[in-house]
């Protein structure tokens, strides 16, 4: 009987093990890592050196890491915005679209009654970001609910609507008179500005982030409300047995979702370039959802996430002295999350080798 | 030894096949001779469909060899076991609903060129239709298609890519006793054109009308294997069961009391718009088993769905204990003392992806003492679990790990446990045994018979005639969504359900 050797083959797991799925997705991010790196070397690069760069100037410098959670606060706030309605299993795509309302909404306070104490003017900024961002996830909910059109094309669309929106204040009605046709917005008052941490650019929405993560971890696994939720991402039919009001869920999850997502756009305006200006979010809210997936939607994994991915975007500028695009740190981006969904399949099925007996 | 000359068309010797926990082949022989119907008996859990989906090529098995027409093969997929002439029937038919005959047949077909044309094969499908009684139009689509036309269309795939070995999974299951005659007939025709047949079934009568030998499966090993002249119906059940069965069976004493749900001229629709139930009027006491017998697919998961709130019904009135319960909210009607125990127990039922904890609580995640205002007490919830998981026998490892991984028994006695304990005045169970072992049906039928001694009403919708007869107080039969005739329990025939079953016969009521 000959044996011919080598042969692979995939076997259905019945559970998979939680070590495996740690194992695979630091492996997912080191094989990433690997195939920027020949990227790098085959565009003439050294991928060593360039990788060493990018993280001395994330990591080696006080500089790097603050410019890191300046990146990773908005990633953490709409990663865990995300995270409540990928729960549910309510695809929210509209990240982007409610870090713009949001920033929107919170800018339209200061700019109106700019005068306001800072105890009352960022309660409001915050009130005014979290209703419109909820408000805008809203509207894609109600199709969803009422006649189950697609949230995720309909999310998605809304983003443009939002970001055009934004665009079109500070070019227009909003365009600071003193500000030599720069699309901005007139500065905020004082009042207005989320303090920062140590004299760096850190500022105060790292508090928001993890408030938020302590209270959607309680919402999850303590409260009613998180249980149906619960129970409606795992199955929908078994929710309706239990006399679960489905399309209730859907209103309220994607309200709290987009509302947390445009507390987002809230704390970059105030946080960081305090005005409204183009270019709220330079896709956020799409690293987001990467962010989101890869902490398999813990919140708590999702703070951490989101450090690595600010790092990472830090990492791609850090590089661009040595000729090389900030788009390096997108690519990276984006083979992780394609390894991270091609690493589920080893989590879903065991890789055998088997043998193979001659015909 | 004049048998070993002949060479057999499969020959499976010592195959052993491991799943995590379960043993689910061991060192099983299996053989099939040229030109026979061969039945393969055994309970559910037996491992037949096992060893099939090995013989199959779905599963690689762990030890043992395999010969087809003498020669050593080893199949890596499905498709190789189809190279090999091996093709299966799935008990759930592997059809694209939007296609037609034709396309779903040559649809994976290594033979079928690029461009194709499809009215020369469709031509030669008929052809082969023909040639076996398999009538069916090749340019229909399959979502057209009753039931046993689906079926025709498997087989006729199987035939199309040269199948000497047809492995028919169950093929009863899902027709009426007219189609399985047909079926039979078809069957005998191919095992005379020197093809082979196996039967997978658990069903006794199967065997003793149709089939050439037996292989008897049980708990994995192979119990016998017997010649047609030897098969008799008591020894092949001993056989099956591998012990004397002395089933739980009504004590047909009458504990009925007053009425607790009264359905009067409830109509439905079914999911996609077309009528499911018409007309329904039948009632239900304390204490007594209501039986819906009938083919699935007649309206029976619509029945269960519109009394239970899950469905919207259109006309006519629902009554628990006097109160009018049409369509109020599924939460409304369970509060009111209404279970269920759904067909889809993983899904539906339970949450398969939530651990026991969580599932047991589906019901009771607003009320106390799990929980409080907004919060569920997890620490209240687990000793509840405990103690109904201690109560009802349910063996778990872990009340963490998902439900998805327990077995079939123990998922319904988990699922019992839940609907039982709301303490329900009517319990309504679908299809409960269905994929359940000798050991877990008992358990399941003594339950439902300790509910009724105790004066629960119960609607138990079922498939196989001797749960209904073994169970049931009163026996309403359904065909197309309709009461075709209600039996009182204690002296029902077989025969005289059957014909209700197909639509004839006229009912009893009042008689």
């Amino acid at each position: 009987m000959r044996r011919l050797s080598g042969f692979i083959y995939f076997e259905k797991r019945l559970n998979t093990p939680r070590a495996s799925v740690f194992i695979i997705t630091v492996l997912s991010v080191f094989l990433s890592l690997v195939l920027g790196g020949v990227f790098l070397s085959v565009t003439g690069h050294d991928p060593i050196e360039i990788y060493s760069k990018m993280f001395s100037g994330v990591f080696g410098s006080s500089f790097g890491l603050s410019e890191t959670l300046v990146r990773a606060i908005p990633l953490m706030i709409l990663g865990l915005g995300i995270s409540v309605a990928f729960r549910m299993q309510l695809w929210n795509i509209g990240a982007e679209g409610q870090i713009y309302m949001g920033a929107f909404a919170a800018s339209w306070v200061p700019l109106t009654f700019p005068h306001l104490p800072t105890y009352i003017m960022l309660p409001a900024m915050i009130t005014a970001a979290m209703l419109a961002g909820g408000l805008w996830a809203l509207i894609p909910a109600i199709p969803r609910a009422y006649l189950g059109v697609n949230e995720i094309i309909t999310t998605l669309m809304l983003n443009y609507v939002a970001i055009l929106w934004v665009e079109y204040l500070v070019f227009g009605p909003w365009r600071d008179p003193q500000g030599f046709n720069f699309p901005l917005s007139a500065p905020f008052p004082e009042a207005a500005r989320l303090g920062s941490l140590g004299g760096s650019r850190v500022h105060g929405g790292i508090l928001f982030a993890l408030v938020i993560a302590v209270i959607i971890y309680i919402i999850i696994n303590r409260t009613r409300w998180g249980y149906e939720i619960k129970v409606i991402g795992e199955s929908e039919a078994a929710a309706r047995y239990a006399g679960m009001d489905i399309r209730r869920n859907i209103l309220l999850v994607m309200l709290l979702s987009g509302a947390i997502c445009g507390l987002a756009g809230m704390s970059e305006v105030s946080g960081i370039s305090g005005r409204l200006q183009h270019g709220v979010s330079p896709g956020y809210g799409y690293t987001a959802i990467i962010v989101a997936w890869l902490a398999k939607l813990n919140p708590f994994v999702i703070i951490v996430a989101a450090i690595l991915f600010g790092g990472l975007q830090v990492g791609g500028y850090m590089v661009q002295s040595s000729g090389i695009s900030a788009a390096v740190a997108t690519m990276l981006q984006g083979a992780i999350l394609f390894f991270v969904l091609g690493g589920e399949v080893f989590n879903r099925y065991r890789i055998r080798l088997g043998r193979r007996e001659a015909p | 030894m004049g048998e070993s000359i002949k060479v057999k068309l499969v020959e499976m010797r010592g195959i052993t096949k491991r799943f995590p926990g379960v043993l689910a082949n061991d060192s099983v022989d299996f053989s099939v001779e040229p030109g026979e119907i061969h039945a393969l008996l055994g309970e559910n859990g037996s491992g037949k469909s096992t060893l099939m989906s090995i013989l199959a090529g779905q599963y690689r098995p762990d030890g043992g060899v395999m010969l087809v027409k003498g020669k050593e093969i080893s199949f890596r997929s499905p498709r190789d076991a189809i190279k090999s002439g091996i093709g299966m029937v799935h008990q759930h038919f592997k059809l694209v609903d939007n296609f037609t005959v034709t396309e779903n047949i040559i649809l994976g077909d290594d033979r079928t060129p690029f461009f194709c044309r499809l009215d020369s094969l469709s031509a030669k499908i008929s052809r082969l239709g023909e040639e076996y009684g398999l009538t069916v139009d090749p340019g229909a689509r399959i979502d057209q298609l009753s039931v046993g036309e689906k079926q025709r269309v498997e087989i006729l795939k199987m035939l199309y890519r040269g199948s000497d070995l047809l492995v028919m999974d169950e093929p009863t299951a899902v027709l009426t006793p007219q189609e399985s005659e047909e079926l039979f007939a078809n069957l005998k025709k191919f095992a005379a054109a020197g093809r082979s047949v196996v039967l997978i079934t658990h069903k006794l009568n199967e065997v003793l009308s149709a089939a050439d030998r037996v292989t008897v499966l049980r708990g994995g090993r192979t119990a016998a294997v017997l010649g047609r002249e030897e098969i008799t119906e008591s020894k092949l059940a001993r056989l099956m069961v591998g012990r004397d069965i002395d089933p739980v069976k009504n004590d047909s004493k009458d504990f009925a009391g007053e009425t607790v749900l009264e359905l009067q001229g409830v109509g439905a629709m079914k999911d996609v718009g077309r009528q499911g139930l018409r007309n329904i009027t039948f009632s239900v006491k304390r204490g007594q088993i209501f039986g819906i017998a009938g083919v699935a697919g007649n309206g029976q998961k619509e029945l269960a769905e519109a009394v239970t709130g899950l469905r919207w019904v259109h006309s006519g009135r629902i009554r628990i204990n006097d109160k009018d319960i049409t369509n109020l909210s599924p939460r409304v009607i369970a509060d009111l003392g209404v279970s269920f125990v759904p067909e889809d127990r993983l899904g539906m039922g339970l949450v398969p992806g939530l651990g026991i904890v969580d599932n047991l609580i589906l019901k009771r995640y607003r009320k106390a003492p799990v929980a409080g205002r907004y919060l569920i007490d997890y620490k209240k919830a687990g000793q509840e679990a405990e103690r109904l998981v201690k109560e009802f026998d349910v063996k778990v490892a872990d009340f963490r790990s998902p439900v998805s991984l327990l077995s079939g028994g123990n998922l319904q006695r988990l699922l019992l446990a839940r609907e039982i304990s709301e303490n329900p005045s009517l319990i309504v169970v679908v299809y409960p045994v269905r994929g359940l072992d000798v050991g877990a049906t008992e358990a399941v039928h003594s339950i439902l018979l300790e509910l009724r001694r105790k004066g629960t009403a119960i609607l138990l919708v079922s498939e196989d005639l001797e749960e209904i007869i073994k169970l049931c107080d009163r026996v309403g039969v359904m065909y197309e969504g309709e009461i075709a005739g209600i039996l009182p329990g204690g002296d029902i025939r077989p025969e005289e359900i059957g014909l209700l079953m197909m639509g004839s016969g006229i009912s009893r009521e009042g008689a």
